[in-house]
């Protein structure tokens, strides 16, 4: 569990340094993330008993904090309701780009995915 | 009266806690998941939603200052980062599917990426918001940190785009499942992936808690769309001016 929770941590750090040192938009987490997906595809040739052991760690750690990702939520989610008053008059068109924006797109998204999905099988079958 | 001083000095040194602060959030957000599985899982009951007012209203009620609350929740928030970080492990174990779908996952990539941004723009400037505002908005589908990099960039307001950025993961991880069961969307990796892309972490944690394949495509949407609307908006931005 320690030891898990060490090396998630190792590769947050190393994802911010990284985002540091180069000023990249992509924030040191996403860069964790990513760095930490390939590190897992690397070593899945790997069969060391003490690789597979730490990798065993890694999963059973990470896979305790994102089951808990809703709550890690909740603190930034209630500085949106403090400070709302940010958008003074604005707030009810601001809502309704937000409400309306976000229907749309995540409903032609979903579709369009569906549709390539649909269209790709098909072609292979 | 000393009963009273007393009870009043231990509320004043909680208030400074970090304790007090956690144990109101974690409580608030265990009300929040009792009342979602009391309603059935409906997807308008949300628990993230629930316990943000809870909160909020305690500290609308006592007068506290946002910013001394988060001064004890910050041991929560900060785990954000390492809960980011650990998505690659349930991408990982799904990467088999991702390889199979690359081509539809790539198109749908950029695709809806690009209309998550015209559609604000759009929207945006027909209700006749300002340019500072409409800018603040423009990277509001991509996750809070990254939005507020690319805010910063191209002249927005940053704390204003982070409010604008989590209202979206809200709404978005409310509406979508209601919005996707009425456009008949059964592919799960469809509709994870258009959660991800539209409503970032908040989404994703949401979809996480329906289905694991669509949170994993959720998940996969977030980290993709991050490095897509970061590198897609500052294009526009130049070629418009």
């Amino acid at each position: 569990m320690l030891r898990g929770f060490f090396i998630i941590l190792l590769f947050q750090l190393a994802g911010e340094v990284l985002q540091k040192f180069f000023s990249l938009v992509i924030p040191g987490p996403v860069i964790g993330l990513i760095l930490l997906l390939f590190s897992l595809i690397y070593l899945k040739k790997i069969k060391s008993k003490k690789i597979l052991n730490v990798k065993k760690d890694v999963m059973s750690t990470g896979n305790a904090i994102t089951s808990y990702l809703s709550l890690l939520f909740v603190p930034i989610g209630v500085g949106v309701v403090m400070h709302i008053s940010y958008l003074e008059q604005n707030l009810y068109q601001v809502l309704g780009v937000i409400v309306l924006g976000t229907v749309l797109t995540v409903g032609l998204t979903a579709k369009l995915m569906e549709f390539l999905n649909q269209m790709l099988q098909r072609k292979k079958k | 009266m000393t009963n009273v001083e007393t009870l009043y000095r231990i509320w004043v040194y909680l208030q400074t806690e970090p304790l007090f602060w956690l144990t109101i959030t974690i409580g608030a957000f265990l009300v929040g998941d009792y009342l979602y599985k009391k309603s059935n899982i409906n997807p308008l009951v949300n628990p993230v939603a629930i316990s943000i007012l809870i909160v909020s209203g305690i500290l609308l009620t006592f007068g506290i200052e946002y910013e001394r609350y988060f001064n004890g929740a910050q041991f929560i928030h900060f785990l954000l980062g390492p809960a980011t970080v650990a998505l690659a492990i349930p991408i990982y174990n799904q990467i088999k599917l991702i390889q199979k779908e690359a081509l539809s996952i790539t198109i749908t990539l950029i695709t809806g990426s690009l209309f998550a941004i015209f559609i604000t723009y759009y929207l945006a400037k027909s209700f006749g918001l300002d340019e500072k505002l409409i800018l603040s908005m423009l990277p509001r589908s991509v996750t809070a940190p990254i939005a507020m990099g690319i805010s910063e960039l191209i002249n927005g307001l940053p704390s204003l785009t982070a409010i604008i950025t989590i209202a979206t993961g809200i709404i978005g991880a409310s509406l979508s499942t209601f919005v996707l069961d009425f456009m008949r969307v059964k592919d799960m990796t469809a509709r994870g992936f258009a959660i991800g892309l539209t409503s970032h972490g908040i989404g994703t944690a949401r979809a996480m808690s329906r289905n694991k394949t669509a949170g994993i495509f959720s998940a996969l949407a977030l980290a993709l769309s991050g490095v897509a609307v970061s590198i897609i908006i500052p294009i526009i931005i130049k070629i418009l001016s």
